[in-house]
């Protein structure tokens, strides 16, 4: 293929992608919101009064970026999930395996179209946000990137464990079992100042931990990790997951052996 | 001329150790309407997976219009269009979509696919359901939404799996003339089907798969015409030196006491024994031989019938 029929290939699942999450908006976009708008009430206003500042920021400040950034990962990662082992799942996936475009193609298209959805959701939380505080950024590059790399990583997850799933069971298991815990333990309500040294070093285990301090960094300046270690990480684990996901395609997903 | 299609050696063994294929053999010419006609478990939807890049083969070379599978998948998959045996679209997409969508994953954008689209959906009589979601079509309609959306990127070679399957008469109908069209028009075709009456009406040629193995690779013409002759073994009372000839019948001397001849079902057997009366050659007895096509195609109508 050409490129330009590589690029209309690619823009073709994207758009599918997308035009997938607007149509259910009800199961997709509003989820988020509502979410989103209860924490801002429950820990925001009224916890967050009783607290005060946390790492010298008013706590409904403090937990702006990690609720924009715990919304993007699950919804992203969710969308890939969710879109992928459905194309398995009804075999349409075939309408992609007997063309002509290569496998880079297919993952690219559906890591944008987890890219789009999260940065729907994240254009949701921040007006939510709006109602409950003004929003900061303090650096728009450090911001964005890290919002965008943390989209892609969560979408190649979500392909990743789309392709092994065998049922539905399986698509659930990861985002339950392990990205919820990892999230709430990744430092969106507190900052691990606050832990004992022992749970300090256990933290530092948890890779969304980087993810969310270096957003936090972005929008308020403050930071319990490096933001360059905290980018080399995501950076890094981004690629071997693409590496990863790219070797199940040329393997052969839903291609009979 | 380079074939439209040529297999050399197919084989398959299944992960789980099936032996689904054992050496296919085929070459379909270009303009071909051709039949792979086999009874359930042949290997048909086995061969079409691997052609079609949805079955990996263990062996052997698939080439579509000179281009080789292994070689250069991406020109060999861009001259295949695929009507798959089961129904493989996201039900929950609108119909329009999918079409359009299938162009662009061969690169086509969708300027020029939604002209494409409409053309089709109108030819397939799904015009009025472009915006409905695949799941809200009859199973009629999804297999003519298959053939639209196999159809999108003019493949010079159009291949169904069992397309009418399912499909109730009269729709069964228009689509036979809706592919004869097509095929009128320069497409090459290749389907396959349990149905010989399909397979009679529509193709030219046809290879008869059982078992994984090519048992029949004839015209249309040839095979009916092979199906009217029984073939009798006879047993004879005293030696021949050589085989007779008695006009009208094929005969073979097997050995000095075993005569076989071939006979048109049509015909009476009681001619052929008054000229072998005459010529003085006294039968013991009369076995009826087994013919292997003969028994493949009562499978066939058993199958069908079920
Ligand atoms: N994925 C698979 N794994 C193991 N065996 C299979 C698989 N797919 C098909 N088979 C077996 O291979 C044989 C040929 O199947 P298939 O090609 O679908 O036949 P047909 O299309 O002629 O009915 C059947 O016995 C079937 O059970
Ligand atoms: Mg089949």
């Amino acid at each position: 293929m050409s490129l330009r029929e590589q690029y209309i290939a690619f823009q073709t699942i994207l758009i599918k992608e997308i035009l997938r999450f607007v149509r259910i908006w009800i199961q997709t976009l509003v989820p988020p919101a509502v979410t989103t708008a209860l924490y801002f009430i429950v820990f925001g206003s009224l916890i967050g009064s009783q607290i005060g500042d946390m790492d010298g920021v008013a706590y409904i400040d403090y937990i702006v970026p990690g609720l924009i950034l715990m919304a993007i990962i699950t919804h992203v990662y969710g969308n890939v999930v969710a879109s992928f082992f459905s194309a398995k799942f009804q075999k349409n996936i075939e309408e992609m395996l007997v063309s002509p475009m290569p496998n880079y193609i297919i993952l690219l298209g559906y890591v944008a179209g987890g890219v789009a959805r999260g940065l729907a959701v994240g254009l949701i939380v921040v007006v939510i946000a709006l109602f409950f505080t003004e929003l900061r950024v303090y650096h728009w590059g450090i911001t964005l990137s890290i919002m965008l790399l943390t989209s892609v990583l969560f979408s190649l997850g979500g392909f990743i464990n789309a392709a092994y799933a065998r049922n539905f069971e399986d698509i659930s298991i990861v985002p339950n079992f392990v990205l919820t815990p990892l999230t709430y333990l990744g430092g969106i309500f507190y900052t691990i100042k606050m832990l004992p040294e022992f749970w300090q070093t256990v933290s530092l285990a948890n890779p969304i931990l980087y993810m969310i301090n270096a957003f936090r960094y972005g929008m308020l300046g403050v930071s319990d990790i490096d933001v360059g270690v905290a980018f080399a990480l995501t950076l890094a684990v981004t690629a071997g997951l693409f590496v990863w996901a790219l070797r199940l395609l040329d393997r052969g997903i839903s291609i009979s052996h | 001329m380079t074939a439209a299609l040529q297999l050399r050696h197919l084989h398959k063994t299944y992960d789980n150790g099936f032996v689904a294929l054992k050496g296919i053999d085929l070459r379909v010419e270009q303009g071909d309407f051709f039949a792979l006609l086999g009874p359930n478990g042949a290997g048909k939807s086995t061969t079409i997976g691997i052609i079609c890049s949805l079955v990996r083969k263990s062996r052997g070379q698939v080439q579509v219009f000179g281009d080789d599978l292994d070689r250069d998948p991406a020109a060999t998959k861009s001259h295949i269009g695929l009507v798959p045996q089961e129904f493989n679209f996201n039900v929950f997409e609108p119909v329009e979509e999918i079409l359009i969508n299938q162009a662009g994953y061969y690169g086509i954008s969708r300027r020029v696919a939604r002209p494409r689209a409409a053309e089709l959906l109108r030819q397939l009589g799904l015009w009025d359901k472009r915006r409905q979601m695949a799941r809200d079509l009859s199973g009629g309609m999804k297999r003519r939404l298959m053939i639209a959306r196999s159809l999108m990127h003019s493949p010079r070679l159009l291949i169904l799996d069992e397309p009418t399957a399912g499909v109730d008469i009269e729709i069964r109908h228009s689509m036979w003339q809706f592919l004869t069209e097509i095929n009128q028009a320069g497409t090459t075709i290749i389907l396959t089907t349990h149905y010989l009456e399909e397979a009679e009406r529509l193709c030219r040629n046809i290879a008869i798969i059982d078992h994984g193995r090519i048992i029949e690779r004839a015209s249309i013409k040839e095979l009916l015409g092979r199906l009217q002759v029984e073939t009798f073994v006879l047993d004879l009372a005293r030696p021949l030196a050589q085989c007779p000839a008695i006009p009208g019948y094929v005969l073979r001397l097997r050995d000095p006491h075993t005569l076989e001849v071939d006979i048109d079902k049509q015909r009476s057997v009681n001619d052929f024994f008054a000229q072998l009366s005459q010529r003085g050659i006294e039968v013991l007895s009369l076995g009826n031989k087994a013919n292997r096509l003969e028994e493949l195609f009562l499978r066939l109508v058993e199958q069908n019938k079920s």
